[in-house]
């Protein structure tokens, strides 16, 4: 009787769920010539092979139905039939090369961007990281990782009890989404971090690998505005479902704009990491800038409690290390460890790196009650 | 006949010895055979379980139960077991009971090689499954275990590898040997286009895992290297390439999906004859067929890696000789369906997992062929499209042409028929909650939901729901399986007739010995019309 | 008969076992015939790193290349490098240099090495260098800042659609790693 019962809460679930549902069942047209041309193939196969499918589940169906023992049917002792056979091997094979055409066709596309007059009008470099994307926009000076934003982040957490469904755009949403231009050629070249990640936007057409070491490349000319998502589609790790892609794609006139907002705050963001590098910080300013730089850069690891995942990532909370001299504290979050703790000097300002080290002596658990300011930082002597 | 069985023989009249040192030592073909299919069944049930937690985790989007990184290693465990302790042991259990029997052998060839290739593998498992609860966990770097991913494994990384050595070599031995007694041990006027073509599927298969296993083992080894002697084959900064391990690990893998494919043909074209009571239509073309597609695999491997940025001539030929490949299984498929045409057939519970093998593996082969177009895998690449379409003909495939020679079988090695109403409700359960549970997937995969995630957005929910519903109900519906065979082996139900079904003895020498079959069989060899 | 069969599954096996340990080594053997194969077809961008020989090619002013360059860090390694230019434009047969810089960010001696990649791949066997700082790993003094020139021509046989390239370096800190400095 309880399976029932959880049956019928199951199915009842199930039901529910459908009012909310906003499912698609096929393949997406896309937003570009290559993503139309792959979806035309993709239809073009799917019906060859229903066809087939048709005519073979036919046959089957009526022998089943009509070549039973019951009916009293007196077996054929039939086993060759060469004709059929040479038959049965020609024509599957003409049919595989009406596909074949097709296909090469569009392959060709792919590669060949000469079937796109004009040279590139802006190259995006894409670097998959454990467990984030960066892009750098090639002669723009514009740099930035784009990570899975903090509402889809709070709620995606083992026992959050947050209603994924309450979430805008639930793991497909990110803080810094790529901005590209319509209507323009975009190349991207793609390389890792770390590990072998995989780009893919569904509405482009196509994904591609991310190979550390190693550099490839793709390119898209997107027909409409709008804003496009797309996830990592290579396992790489603990947080592979959490690392989103989200590229909008703006008329012109909008991106130049954004283009002039994103290199003015990049000025102002450096010449403020330069003022905070020597500036003196109370301890309170650098708890509430580490839990910021916490969240973003080390919860997804050591949790956001700051309770480890034993045997894989060390806990926070009450570790040797975060209770022992603030110097090797510092130098290991500067350096890292190992192949997982990655040195967050490239990464991380010197004022972050110090916001952090403090955060994490003095909360989560920790009640060590030092500070270090940027200065201190060992490496920088 | 051979020199182990004489001995064997002085010792022990003609019956087993008693007792549990009867299964470590014995060197019969029939027993160690049972061991495999014992063994299988519970590395079916291990890893179904690992199965059910990963589609309870995705139930309902959200983490509810488990870590991400135990979900990784779930995934990484459930494919390696069921591959490696599912599907290859079953079929080699089978082989190792029914290729001497059908070929009128007294055993094996190595009857001691025999008892070691078995006994490796409980030792592998233990090992594999050891590493969960080591320091890091278990592997989590998927079965495919790409590197630079791969060498961030913790302390299981050693293990697993070792383990998988271990499997191999067990079955290069078990190959060995099946090539050796089909070649060596066949009945006078055995010729080989008389072979039953479960025994020329296994063949073939044999010789595609001698090609393959040794090359796994090497790249295996060479990943082993690079985490903890400084080499660099897939280290880029050493002037390796992690494409590489790509390129290794799929010459291996494309041909291990034969190897566990051909063993179910082969199972499928002994039952379809059977009960349409009609001879097996295009016999030489079957065999042909078979071996045309274990040539195809070894020249199609890099349509796994569609995306890692080929140049387009390297694109374009493995898309032509991957769609080469539909013709031989076309081939196949017409060959069954015109076995069936004509006959007059019955339905009990072996031909209908047989029928829903065709019915399934035809959709499950579609889906391969639209794969094969690389411009179209660009999209399909790493979704749920493929887990739906290696699930097709893996589950509907593999699985059921085991759960047909299971039924088909089992009276023969139990002495019992099985109980036909519980194996037609295994049959109807199995067969529609695997539906349910993969074909909503395809519906996944081309909406955009990437295979291997802990967690999806909410527009995969309704479809992922109805998945886990599917598999749960597959899951419990395999107990009905077990406790079917479970009352046959205990000797329960009617007692089978030699023949056990109508007419079987024009399909097979198996169905002209007694059911049970002495523990020594064809001491002298049959007479071969 | 009992001899008789021995022998001829001895003559059997032995064959087999040779298969066996011959595809264990054509595993090993496919490394490298797969970097012979890449430096042929270009596949995977992956380029030699020995230099070429300065050969005379004519120059070709009528066309022009565009060749990006571009940097990456593998792992976070804490060092500052970047291109002189993000692009640049050359013409096939002419010999350029262009300057890479790095700086040791760290107070302490750290050994790299540069790894480069060409995108699109095909485009591999037409770029050739005579000089570069990925030939051989790179050791730099605490916060060392240094130039590291790259000195390379394109071949005119570059095919005539081929308006655009990529040169890739992606620095790998195999400070610490003795073995992952030996030539593969």
């Amino acid at each position: 009787m309880k399976i029932f019962k959880l049956l019928l809460a199951v199915l009842g679930w199930v039901l529910s769920s459908r009012a909310r549902a906003d499912y698609t069942l096929n393949l997406t047209e896309g937003v570009t010539k290559l993503s139309h041309d792959v979806h035309d193939l993709h239809m073009l196969i799917l019906w060859i092979c229903v066809g087939i499918g048709i005519l073979v589940y036919s046959l089957l169906i009526y022998s089943i139905i009509h070549h039973r023992k019951s009916k009293g049917v007196v077996p054929a002792q039939f086993h060759e039939n060469t004709k059929l056979e040479i038959l049965w091997t020609v024509i599957p094979f003409l049919i595989l090369l009406s596909m074949a055409i097709p296909a090469t066709k569009v392959m060709i596309e792919i590669y060949n961007s000469d079937t796109m007059p004009g040279p590139t009008d802006l190259t995006v470099k894409v670097t998959g990281y454990q467990w984030k994307w960066r892009y750098e926009y090639l002669g723009e000076g514009i740099d930035f990782f784009s990570n899975l934003d903090a509402k889809s982040n709070e709620a995606r957490q083992l026992g959050a009890n947050i209603d994924p469904a309450k979430v805008d755009n639930y793991l497909l949403n990110v803080d810094n989404p790529l901005v590209i231009p319509v209507n323009k050629k975009i190349r991207f070249l793609f390389t890792g971090a770390d590990v072998i990640h995989s780009w893919w936007v569904p509405d482009f057409g196509w994904k591609k690998d991310t190979i550390p070491g190693f550099i490839t490349d793709g390119w898209v000319k997107v027909e409409k505005p709008g804003i496009y998502r797309g996830q990592c589609t290579e396992l790489c790790g603990r947080d592979h479902a959490f690392m989103p892609i989200v590229v909008i794609a703006k008329p012109e006139a909008e991106y130049q704009q954004w283009l002039a907002e994103q290199k003015s705050k990049g000025e102002a963001a450096t010449a403020q990491a330069k003022a905070e590098a020597v500036k003196t910080f109370t301890k309170d300013e650098l708890i509430a800038k580490g839990q910021e730089v916490y969240n973003a850069n080390c919860a997804s690891c050591h949790q956001p409690n700051g309770e480890g995942i034993p045997g894989a990532f060390p806990a926070i909370t009450n570790s040797p290390v975060v209770n022992g001299p603030i110097e090797e504290h510092a130098r290991l979050v500067l350096k890292g460890k190992g192949q997982l703790m990655p040195p967050f000097e490239a990464v991380l300002k010197p004022a972050e790196i110090a916001a952090v080290v403090t955060y994490q002596r003095n909360a989560l658990g920790n009640s060590k009650g030092d500070l270090i300011q940027p200065a201190e930082l060992p490496a920088q002597n | 006949m051979s020199a182990a069985a004489a001995t064997h023989d002085e010792h022990h009249d003609h019956g087993p010895a008693r007792g549990l040192m009867r299964w470590v030592f014995t060197t019969n073909h029939k027993d160690i055979g049972t061991l495999y299919l014992i063994t299988a069944l519970i590395m079916f049930m291990v890893g179904g379980a690992m199965a059910l937690v990963i589609r309870a985790e995705l139930f309902q989007p959200g983490l509810q139960l488990v870590d991400p990184m135990f979900f990784n290693s779930m995934a990484t465990l459930h494919a390696l077991i069921m591959i490696f302790g599912g599907v290859m042991p079953a079929f080699t259990g089978l082989a190792n009971w029914m290729i001497p029997i059908m070929i009128g052998a007294p055993d094996m060839a190595l009857p001691r090689l025999n008892n070691w290739s078995f006994w490796l593998l409980p030792f592998g498992f233990v090992l594999l499954a050891s590493t969960l609860f080591m320091e890091g966990g278990g592997p989590a770097a998927g079965w495919t275990m790409y590197p630079p991913l791969v060498l961030q494994t913790g302390a299981a990384l050693p293990f697993t590898i070792f383990s998988i050595h271990i499997l191999g070599i067990s079955s290069i031995l078990a190959s060995i040997n099946i090539i050796v007694t089909v070649f060596n041990m066949r009945a006078p006027g055995m010729s080989l286009m008389k072979l039953p073509l479960f025994v020329w599927t296994w063949i073939i298969t044999a010789f595609l895992m001698i090609a393959i296993m040794p090359v796994l083992a090497g790249t295996v080894t060479m990943l082993l290297t690079d985490k903890f002697f400084g080499t660099s084959f897939f280290n880029a900064a050493g002037g390796g390439d992690p494409v590489l391990y790509q390129h290794l690990f799929w010459f291996f893998g494309h041909p291990e999906v034969y190897v566990l494919i051909l063993p179910s043909f082969g199972v499928i074209s002994q039952v379809i004859p059977t009960f349409a009571r009609k001879p097996l239509f295009g016999y030489s073309s079957m065999v042909y067929a078979t071996a045309s597609i274990g040539f195809l695999s070894f020249i199609v491997w890099a349509h796994h890696q569609y995306t890692v940025g080929m140049p387009i001539e390297g694109e374009l030929f493995f898309t032509y000789a991957t769609m080469l490949i539909a013709v031989p299984t076309g081939v196949k498929v017409f060959n069954w369906v015109s076995t069936m045409w004509k006959g007059a057939m019955t339905f009990e519970t072996p031909m209908l997992f047989a029928i829903a093998f065709v019915v399934l593996f035809t959709m499950g082969g579609f889906t391969g062929l639209m794969m094969s177009i690389s411009p179209a895998d660009l999209q399909y690449h790493d979704t749920y499209f493929i887990v739906a379409h290696f699930h097709y003909v893996l589950v509907p495939g593999a699985v059921f042409a085991l759960f047909a020679a299971t039924y088909y079988w089992l009276p023969k090695w139990t002495g019992r028929m099985y109980d036909e109403r519980l194996g037609q409700l295994h049959f109807w359960l199995t067969a529609i909650s695997v539906n349910v549970t993969f074909f909503p997937q395809h519906f996944l995969g081309l909406a955009g939901m990437p295979r291997r995630i802990a967690d999806y957005a909410v527009q995969f929910a309704e479809f992922n729901a109805w998945s886990t519903v599917g598999a749960f109900v597959f899951g419990f519906a395999q107990l009905i399986f077990v406790y079917v065979i479970i009352k046959a082996i205990r000797g329960e139900g009617e007692k089978a007739n030699d023949e056990v079904w109508e007419g079987a003895r024009e399909h097979g020498l198996e169905w002209t010995l007694p059911s049970p079959p002495p523990y020594h069989t064809w001491e002298t060899a049959p007479e071969i019309h | 008969m009992d001899n008789r069969e021995t022998n001829s599954n001895a003559r059997l096996i032995w064959p087999i076992a040779l298969i066996v340990i011959g595809m264990f080594g054509f595993g090993f053997a496919l490394v490298p015939l797969y970097n012979v194969f890449c430096e042929i077809t270009g596949l995977n961008g992956k380029v030699k790193t020995e230099s070429a020989a300065e050969t005379e090619y004519k120059v070709d002013e009528s066309r022009e290349v565009t060749l990006e360059l571009v940097t990456a860090l593998n792992q976070n390694m804490p060092l500052g490098f970047r291109a002189e230019a993000n692009k640049i434009k050359v013409h096939p047969g002419k010999y350029y240099t262009v300057k890479f810089f790095g700086e040791n960010l760290t107070g302490e001696k750290m050994v790299g090495r540069a790894v480069p990649s060409i995108a699109p791949g095909w485009a591999t066997q037409y770029l050739k260098k005579t000089e570069c700082f990925c030939f051989s790993e790179q050791t730099f003094e605490p916060h060392e800042r240094r130039e590291m020139p790259v000195r390379f021509v394109i071949d005119p046989a570059l095919p005539e659609n081929a308006v655009e390239m990529t040169l890739s370096y992606t620095f790998f800190d195999i400070t610490g790693h003795p073995a992952n400095s030996k030539k593969n």
